[in-house]
């Protein structure tokens, strides 16, 4: 599989480029040691995360239409990959539904006119990147990359909500595949009853209370099973479960402290590439004592140096952006 | 999606939401209630609400605090018998209940219009922004006390303290004026 070259068309989602670089980073040097050509689509916008939707549905839809329209017209019909699980359903969700609800597609279709575009509902196809590694990859290719074998860490699984629902050909609630891949890096998998179970997703910004118990739910029951670290594929998982974990241990008198990975990062690790390339550091629970268990030393927090981008513009003034 | 014809809170529910019509088939199993991770801090559950709308109890159905505390997993959809897409649903009562003016003394709305806000503005999200400014507005007291998790993200580089902006933004702009008169919006 390796010796050939396996393009897609990326999407990388707002997450990606902010609090979750992580990912980003870990990513793109998994997926080129994976012969993963990744084309990142020029001048993409925000898929609406859930607040777009929850309140505004056919601007929504038009919103990532023009996402599934710009993949469409710069890469053809090459499979489009978001390693954001909400970009991941909102983009899989956009492009079945206006394939389903003719209604849907023709209005979503006049507002993408009203700019100039123009999407076929189902031209492109998009995928999780997990999927991409373990149905595309495989996990023979994957297993030939490994060189630091994850041999003594035990990991849980997290899978999240939106990866698996709605239906996306997994089972939405006992899915296996992140925890097959763990084994495949040669990492110990425990067994975690919680791990399609919902972190809470924006609620930690609107109400504590009901974020905190779904986070120390999942910190208890991953704990409880013996887990080293938490691996996720979700960068609204990674931030709730380890940004929020000593919040949650605040209201709730525990004394949690795992760290909460991307898969990715495990991957980088067994693959034997650099730790500075794989985002390591940017947790805010250390990985460097999950790490140091199978010989890793411990990392180094790095300060992660200014990426200014050129589109950057000043903190905005009271323009009435979010005066409401 | 479409202009309702009915009067009935109920139609227009079922006809702005894609799929919506199968509402109709509810057998009131419980099974979405059941499956809530969030149901302990609504007032109804989506079953009860779905009874309520079904009953014409407008006003309750509009004041509930069910939609906003859902969490959009969509365990309650992957799991209804009926394959009624109870999230999208969720989403509708949330439209329908701003435009009846009833979130005033909720932050929900709100958060979301500041998202969306940042979005219409620059066609990304801008975490910082949202994370400040929200925050100082509407939990001024958790903003202080979390202040030292701001810092942490901060010289982690996990949060940009200027927003990106796409470069096509008139073209965003086009599509979603024309999404929000085609919803039968202001724009």
């Amino acid at each position: 599989m390796t010796d050939r070259e396996l393009t897609y068309t990326y999407y990388p989602g707002c997450s990606l480029k902010s609090a979750a670089y992580a990912y980003e980073d870990s990513t793109q040097v998994v997926s080129k040691s994976l012969g993963i050509r990744l084309n990142e689509i020029d001048d993409w916008n925000c898929c609406g995360a859930t607040e777009y939707f929850s309140v505004n549905q056919l601007p929504a839809y038009s919103l990532v239409a023009r996402n599934l329209s710009l993949a469409h017209s710069q890469y053809g019909g090459a499979d489009v990959v978001a390693p954001c699980s909400a970009c991941f359903l909102n983009l899989r969700k956009t492009n079945d539904y206006m394939r389903k609800y003719k209604n849907l597609n023709a209005q979503v279709g006049q507002a993408l006119g009203a700019g100039g575009l123009s999407y076929t509902p189902g031209s492109v196809r998009v995928r999780h990147l997990l999927d991409v590694v373990v149905e595309d990859v495989g996990f023979d290719a994957v297993k030939e990359k490994v060189v630091k074998p994850l041999e003594g860490l035990k990991v849980a699984p997290y899978y999240g909500c939106l990866i698996v629902r709605p239906e996306t050909g997994y089972n939405t609630e006992y899915p296996t595949h992140l925890d097959e891949l763990m084994t495949t890096l040669g990492a110990e998998v425990v067994d975690f009853p919680m791990k399609t179970h919902c972190c809470g997703g924006h609620m930690t910004q609107i109400s504590e209370e009901t974020a905190y118990e779904l986070i120390r739910r999942i910190l208890k029951n991953a704990t409880d099973y013996g887990a080293q670290a938490i691996v996720t594929l979700c960068p609204m998982c990674q931030l709730n479960l380890d940004a929020y974990q000593s919040e949650v241990n605040k209201m709730f008198g525990t004394d949690y402290h795992i760290p909460v990975l991307f898969f990715t990062q495990l991957m980088g690790i067994a693959f034997g590439l650099n730790e500075a390339d794989l985002g390591f550091g940017a947790e805010v629970v250390p990985a460097g004592p999950a790490l140091a268990t199978i010989g890793h030393p411990a990392e180094q927090t790095r300060q992660r140096p200014k990426r200014r981008d050129k589109n950057a513009l000043p903190m905005p003034g009271s323009n009435g952006a979010d005066e409401s | 999606m479409a202009t309702p014809s009915s009067t009935r809170l109920l139609d227009q529910v079922m006809a702005e939401t894609p799929g919506g019509e199968t509402l109709i088939g509810c057998l009131q199993c419980g099974t979405c209630g059941g499956s809530c991770p969030s149901a302990s801090d609504m007032d109804s559950t989506p079953r009860r609400l779905f009874a309520m709308l079904m009953a014409d109890m407008d006003e309750d159905v509009l004041t509930s605090n069910t939609p906003w505390f859902c969490v959009s997993c969509y365990y309650c959809t992957v799991r209804c018998p009926q394959d009624i897409p109870i999230t999208d649903l969720m989403y509708t009562l949330k439209q329908k209940a701003i435009q009846a003016g009833h979130y005033h003394q909720d932050a929900h709305a709100p958060f979301s219009e500041s998202f969306i806000g940042y979005v219409e503005q620059y066609g990304r999200s801008f975490e910082f922004g949202l994370a400040t400014r929200f925050q100082l507005v509407h939990h001024p007291l958790a903003t202080v006390r979390k202040g030292g998790l701001g810092f942490q993200m901060l010289r982690k580089g996990r949060l940009h303290m200027t927003p990106q902006k796409i470069k096509n933004m008139p073209q965003l702009s086009a599509i979603l004026s024309k999404a929000k008169q085609l919803a039968g919006q202001e724009v």
